[in-house]
């Protein structure tokens, strides 16, 4: 009973790695850019939550979409502004920039004067409630999270085979000079992947800030998320959030049976033993060299 | 303008390569030489700091600048020559063994996260390397008998053979000579085969590997070697601070000794030098300028951090060559004057080709 308990918080935990995990799969299936920044972006949507909801006193739902929308339109203009002027460049540059984003991020909300540096906590509706099913209690923020999850990656998924958009998406992510012959508007549809992906950013950190409590530090959260993509494989949706439901679930059970410490360290270990076995993870395409 | 007239070899593999270079180094070890007796404690304290983080950058500009292997956990290595050179002189061994000992370590675990490496390419080795880092980091902090865990570990002063290597001059000189022998090494390293062998699989693998290059040798011998190097400067490091603690070596070192590499210079020699003194003149700069800007910004905290992002940004976007780059542009516009044309050193312009086969 406690190992199923353990094994359904260690799952709403991976459901937050796999939500992050998303976004970055959005951005590498788009445009073969890992982000290193998906962390922060995720705090700024938190951080925003949070403003909306304690500083102007307004409702949670609506709160959600003012920073779900917020955040959006902050990734496409990021996109626009940072992104745009070096994309083709090898991926360590992209890599570097991502890096560099994450630290002004970071730097510029530890600078907000009395809010910045504290702790926060956000008062969602849902806020301490737990149901009780069979012998199990379970704790209604960690189900939100997971039944968001769910709603999200199927939609997502939807968005990427059937429609137009999403195929397009994939089109410009294989060969870019083919896509501008095609008219795709790849330029647009970049901008529109990078709000995309912090808009899901940016749901992880509203849906994650009552458990984890909102501070500048969230980020690093993100750092355990990309081991989720390795783990799911880059270019594939699905593969996200399996990644992260494994990422979570091994995190929690090793966190109960194994000794102290080995609970921080084994996405870390996961992410390398999927490395050597299996390079392109569950999911993954097969990668080739250019010579 | 100077033309070199090269009619051997030899003279092609020179490290100096003429005159004009020999007189400026040279000045400059004359200037270096100079330092305790010409510059403030201070600033000869901070002058060891860059020579340290001059090595480590030597180091991981050997890995990622000239094999092209990019490694996000740098900083564990920095962590193992300091552990290991804690440990041994806290047990009384002599400095030098020490020293070779905190090299050997570091170059073996150099060896050990570079064997992934030969499985995985680019993006995946830097999760690969950042994910190792994570766990030798975790190692430092549990293992408490040999590192004493979160409380960490002190030093006390180097001490060879009767030597007690105690006041700041003397420290400085043996940094100042062991950053000039790795300098040596690496630019000798660079001329020869095995130097080539890693700009060719930098450049490209398949190419390397047809021209006979065996890639598992040398990409595990670049690991072992910037593993060794960052070994070495993480020893001084440690005997120069007194104290190391599991969370120096953490990722936002890891993320700092890349900055270094990035704003020096990717590619160059020089990139290693230029990086670390912007890496320790940064901080001196901002808390100058801090009294400058209005309170509210000056007296953050995030602002430091916030300083290194934008530049970081900055050099990413306009200046991909770094400071050394710079350099050069300038350098080339003076020594070719007027004929100087504003594309010169242009970046192309390319096209973002899948990697993926589908």
């Amino acid at each position: 009973m406690q190992a199923l308990q353990i094994l359904i918080g260690g799952i709403a935990q991976g459901c937050i790695y796999g939500l992050i995990a998303l976004g970055l799969v959005l951005i590498y299936k788009t445009t073969e850019t890992v982000s290193f920044a998906h962390g922060e972006l995720m705090m700024l949507g938190a951080f925003a939550g949070f403003a909306c909801m304690s500083l102007l006193g307004w409702p949670f739902w609506l709160s959600m979409l003012v920073a779900v929308v917020g955040m959006g339109l902050f990734g496409v203009a990021l996109e626009r502004v940072v992104i745009r002027p070096i994309l083709g460049q090898p991926a360590f540059t992209l890599v570097m920039l991502t890096i560099g984003i994450g630290y002004v991020a970071r730097g510029l909300v530890t600078m907000i004067p009395a809010i910045g540096t504290e702790t926060h906590t956000m008062p969602v509706p849902y806020k301490d409630q737990t149901w009780n099913v069979g012998g199990l209690v379970l704790n209604v923020e960690q189900m939100v999270v997971i039944a968001a999850t769910v709603v999200l990656s199927a939609a997502l998924f939807a968005l990427f085979r059937y429609s137009r958009v999403g195929i397009a998406m994939q089109a410009s992510s294989q060969n870019q000079l083919a896509a501008y012959y095609m008219g795709i508007p790849v330029k647009r549809l970049n901008g529109l992947v990078w709000g995309l992906a912090a808009a899901v950013a940016a749901i992880a950190g509203v849906l994650l800030a009552p458990i984890t409590f909102v501070y500048a530090n969230m980020g690093f959260i993100g750092l355990k998320a990309i081991p989720a993509a390795v783990v799911g494989g880059f270019g594939s949706l699905p593969g996200a959030i399996v990644g992260g439901l494994v990422i979570g679930v091994v995190e929690a059970l090793s966190g109960f049976y194994l000794p102290e410490g080995f609970k921080d360290i084994a996405p870390y270990v996961v992410v390398l033993v999927m490395l050597v076995v299996k390079p392109n993870g569950l999911f993954g395409d097969k990668l080739r060299k250019k010579v | 303008m100077r033309f070199l007239f090269k009619t051997t070899y030899l003279q092609d593999i020179r490290l100096v390569k003429h005159g004009g270079q020999a007189f400026w180094y040279g000045l400059l070890l004359i200037v270096l030489l100079a330092a305790p007796w010409t510059a403030s404690e201070y600033w000869l304290a901070q002058l060891t700091f860059v020579l340290i983080y001059s090595v480590v950058g030597l180091g991981l500009m050997l890995l990622s600048g000239f094999t092209g292997l990019f490694s996000l956990g740098h900083a564990a290595f920095l962590g193992v020559g300091a552990y290991t050179e804690a440990y041994l002189a806290s047990r009384g061994w002599p400095f030098p063994l020490s020293f070779a000992a905190a090299a050997l370590l570091a170059a073996a675990t150099g060896v050990v996260v570079g064997l992934p490496a030969l499985r995985v390419k680019g993006i995946y080795l830097a999760i690969a390397t950042l994910a190792f880092s994570f766990i030798v980091g975790e190692v430092f902090s549990r293992w408490e008998s040999v590192t004493g865990g979160n409380a960490g570990a002190h030093l006390t002063a180097p001490t060879a053979f009767g030597w007690k290597i105690d006041d700041d001059t003397s420290f400085y000189f043996v940094c100042l000579a062991v950053t000039v022998l790795a300098t040596l090494a690496v630019l000798n390293l660079l001329r020869s085969p095995t130097g080539r062998a890693f700009v060719a699989i930098r450049d490209s693998e398949i190419s390397a590997q047809s021209m006979g290059i065996h890639l598992a040798r040398y990409k595990t011998l670049s690991f072992a070697i910037s593993a060794a190097l960052a070994g070495l400067g993480g020893a001084l490091y440690a005997h120069k601070l007194k104290f190391i603690s599991p969370d120096q070596f953490d990722i936002l070192q890891s993320i700092d000794l890349i900055l270094m590499i990035v704003v020096g210079g990717i590619g160059s020699v020089h990139g290693a030098f230029l990086g670390a003194v912007f890496l320790i003149t940064m901080p001196q700069v901002i808390a100058l300028a801090k009294d400058l800007l209005p309170a509210v910004i000056g007296q953050a905290p995030g602002l430091q951090g916030t300083v290194y992002g934008l530049v970081l940004i900055a050099f990413v976007l306009f200046e991909p060559l770094g400071l050394y780059g710079r350099w050069l542009k300038v350098r080339t516009y003076l020594q070719i004057f007027p004929f100087y044309r504003k594309g010169m050193f242009k970046r192309q312009k390319s096209f973002l080709k899948s990697d993926r086969l589908k």
